[in-house]
């Protein structure tokens, strides 16, 4: 793993870390019903030792050991929400690949729709301005010889569209 | 001796770099043409000197000079030639120097290209690459020397990571940073605006080029490296909201609503503050992409903060051209004029919107993949921000995005009309709505969205050729009218509709190995058989053969449908004695339109072996949307407009004034 975080580290490049598709045979369980669930809750859990990956995506051992859990979990019976909250109790939040929604995390959830909800009032802020201008530009129609003439060549230049 | 001369070169480079940054912009300044007149010969000093460092460092990699700690660290003697000389990037210190190399070539291309350029602005915009340049050769030299000697100097080199060993891989690296770098001239373009407070169309055409470059150079890096993650990782996942992944598509991102904004500065004069803010914060990101992957900061806050020099100089770089940049946009951008009035509802207004949410985008990106740190670093608790965060965050921006991109070209200029846009992409939208609800009745799996993402890749691709089809009148004019319009068609147009197409195409393959991928793993003995969508798979055998510098343990797969032969797929597991690594190499069929995609997994005690299979419907589409979209960036490029000054444009315009307009 240290070497990955090293390469990680190394590249500025596109470089994901190298793990080889996980899942060993031996690993599923029987029920493709119960195999496809803990397939979605492993996808959602993370490898803590590996950089930024799932533990259905890492072939890490500890991977392996934590697929083996939630699948002792879910044949045990638990929901998908209880097999992460069993994993939660045991590791922390560091586990989910999607961060809980909480005061630490308020910012990181409502951060990007504050920024577009932002610019947005900044673009129709703008739009109006502009507009009130462009009444302005309107209520002064008066052009000088010249500058009707120029108008003229400029309309005759740029085609209609 | 080689290895000195390369650092000499360096120092050197570094002394014409301060020269660079500073005599131009002081002649700008004081109006003395004879200083303003020194950017050139400096930038092309500067483009010999690191040159003559890259190709010193080359021969160190290619003769295995492993008195050259850097080389024995990275390379070994058996490598293949191809991959020592892509080993000189493949570590920080080399690709810090591929880095450098790249902007001197930026800068060298102004000095030599720049002729029709205002000498003042030239002068400017060489002083801040110069500036750029001091910043990253103080950076190589003082933290990251890729000089440094070895004694007693080893018989073999450690090798180079075999996952690094792969002929995209190789070339991924040069690609991006042409990418990023490209950015350092939009934004050398921006600085010098400002510090001339002046900013017209000529300035935005002048801009326009680089960003077109340096997109291009990015999405074809990005798309490379994308492609390579996905033959090579073995499970054909082609992203992965990786932090690394993230540091390029920021620049993207930004880069992306850069190109569009300099369309409106350029046409009609208006968003001229925005585009220059832009271009800053296209190359901030760069730089962000820059110290999140060298600072180690990834790793882990405190790997940083144990050896902190690095990412401490990176994070000071940020922080001069970051900071120094915004505090003058803050100074000098309300002196600029603003110009071209338009109505929400135009081509101004439609570009307004794909800035806002390419904008928005790259801020989720961006908190996305610095939140966990951030929130480390202040003592809060260690969270995760992994692909779901993205995927709910990415796709409500990005759909109404996709909605709308067919619509901004239809418009015209100042004040459009949507409902006379929207009659133009009928056809397009009944070819998306079609395809939905076939979707619908016939694929009964994957995710109720799919049909409607299926949809919007076919409204993309259909409304791009609409956009054509409108301008040359196709099928309401007589064939050869309009054959004469696509004749006298901007390039520009074809770019665009290249580029939008090509994103189309793009989202076509997302969706469909998003939603539709099949996957078996099963433990076969050989003989064994398997069946995945349609192909039936039979391990026939599994051996050992020898390559250049690994073992490999082949698989020997027959891969039949419906009974008839299709092909042998042969998947690998490599070693690689000198690094001590293992890597596997799967075995990928394609039709073009999906990919049979075989991993060889390991044996167990029974003699049987772990095979993985995957059917990824429209999985060549990603890469292909993507080199679309490059090539429309190329064919953009090659627009005259880019190419000639404005005065002889003005002429030409005249002879072609029958041609619709851009």
């Amino acid at each position: 793993m240290k070497i990955r975080a090293l390469l990680l580290a190394l590249l500025l490049a596109l470089t994901p870390v190298a793990g080889f598709a996980a899942v060993s045979p031996d690993e599923q369980l029987s029920d493709p019903r119960l195999e496809a669930r803990a397939r979605e809750v492993s996808k959602e859990l993370r490898c803590m030792v590996c950089q930024n990956e799932s533990i259905d995506d890492s072939d890490a051992e500890l991977a392996k050991d934590l697929r083996m859990l939630v699948r002792k979990r879910i044949l045990a019976g638990d929901t998908n929400a209880e097999v992460k909250q069993y994993l939660v109790a045991r590791y922390g939040e560091f586990v989910l690949m999607k961060p809980p929604f909480q005061p630490a995390t308020w910012l990181l959830w409502l951060g990007p729709g504050v920024i577009l909800l932002g610019g947005g009032i900044g673009v129709i802020l703008f739009l109006r301005r502009s507009s009130r201008r462009d009444e302005n530009a309107i209520g002064n129609p008066a052009l000088s010889e010249a500058e009707r003439r120029r108008l003229d060549e400029i309309v005759k230049d740029e085609p209609s569209e | 001796m080689i290895a000195e001369t390369g650092h000499f070169a360096l120092v050197l480079a570094l002394a014409v770099a301060l020269v660079q940054m500073i005599v131009p912009a002081y002649g700008a300044w004081k109006g003395d043409h004879a200083m303003m007149r020194v950017g050139k010969p400096a930038a092309l000093t500067q483009l010999m000197l690191v040159g003559i460092a890259f190709l010193a460092l080359t021969l160190a990699f290619v003769v295995s000079d492993f008195s050259v700690a850097l080389v024995a660290n990275n390379s070994a003697v058996d490598k293949p030639l191809i991959f020592k000389i892509s080993g000189v990037w493949g570590n920080h210190e080399g690709s810090m120097v591929l880095w450098v190399l790249i902007l001197a070539l930026y800068g060298a291309l102004v000095a030599l290209f720049g002729r029709n350029l205002p000498d003042r602005l030239r002068a400017n915009v060489l002083a801040v690459q110069g500036s750029v340049g001091v910043a990253f050769l103080l950076f190589i030299l003082a933290t990251s020397d890729p000089f440094l000697r070895l004694d007693p100097a080893p018989f073999e080199g450690a090798g180079l990571n075999p996952i690094l060993q792969d002929r995209a891989l190789a070339f991924h690296p040069p690609w991006l940073y042409a990418g990023y770098v490209g950015f350092s001239m939009t934004f050398s373009f921006a600085i010098a605006a400002l510090m001339e407070g002046r900013v017209d169309a000529a300035w935005a055409r002048w801009v326009r080029p680089w960003a077109l470059a340096a997109w291009l150079a990015l999405t074809i890096g990005i798309a490379m490296g994308s492609w390579w993650a996905y033959y090579t990782l073995g499970w054909g996942g082609f992203w992965f909201w990786d932090p690394v992944e993230n540091a390029s598509l920021m620049p993207w991102l930004a880069g992306t609503a850069l190109l569009h904004s300099a369309i409106v500065a350029e046409k009609r004069g208006a968003l001229k503050s925005w585009t220059i803010l832009l271009a800053i914060l296209a190359f901030s990101l760069s730089l962000v992409g820059t110290f999140l992957v060298r600072s180690g900061v990834l790793t882990s806050v405190h790997a940083f903060a144990v050896s902190p020099a690095r990412g401490v100089f990176v994070l000071a770089i940020l922080g001069v051209f970051v900071g120094g940049s915004l505090t003058l946009y803050a100074w000098r951008a309300p002196m600029l004029k603003t110009g071209g009035l338009f109505a929400p509802i135009s081509r101004e207004g439609a570009l307004l919107l794909n800035n806002l949410l390419l904008t928005a985008s790259a801020a989720a990106v961006f908190i996305g993949t610095l939140y966990p740190l951030l929130l480390d670093a202040v003592g809060g608790p260690k969270i995760t921000v992994g692909p779901p965060f993205f995927n709910t965050t990415f796709v409500p921006l990005w759909a109404p995005l996709l909605f709308m991109v067919p619509f901004g070209p239809m418009m015209s200029w100042k004040r459009g009309d949507f409902v006379a846009a929207g009659q133009r992409l009928i056809f397009a939208a009944g070819a998306a709505f079609v395809v939905c609800l076939t979707l619908y009745g016939v694929v009964s799996d994957g995710p109720w969205l799919a049909p409607i993402g299926m949809a919007a890749a076919v409204w993309l691709v259909v409304g791009a050729l609409s956009e054509i089809a409108w301008r040359v009148k196709l099928f309401t004019a007589p064939a050869a009218e309009s054959w004469r319009r696509a004749r006298g068609l901007p390039r520009a147009a074809w770019g665009t509709m290249l580029a939008h197409g090509g994103l189309g195409i793009a989202v076509a393959g997302i969706v469909g190995v998003t939603a539709w991928k099949s996957e078996r793993i099963v433990a076969l003995p050989e003989g064994g058989t398997t069946s995945i969508s349609g192909y039936e798979l039979t391990l026939e055998k599994v051996g050992t053969r020898g390559g250049p510098n690994y073992d490999a343990t082949t698989g020997v797969v027959r891969v039949e449908r419906d009974g008839e032969f299709v092909t042998f797929l042969l998947p690998e597991r490599r070693r690689y004695p000198t690094e001590r690594q293992e890597k596997t190499e799967p075995a990928i069929y394609t039709t073009g339109f999906s990919d049979l995609y075989v991993v060889l997994g390991e044996g167990n005690r029974t003699g049987e072996w772990a095979l993985r299979a995957y059917v990824n419907p429209l999985a060549p589409f990603i890469w292909l949307g993507g080199m679309v979209m490059a090539l429309g960036g190329l064919v953009s490029l090659t627009d005259r407009r880019l190419r000639v000054g404005a005065p002889q444009r003005a002429k030409a315009k005249g002879r072609n004034a029958t041609a619709p307009a851009e």
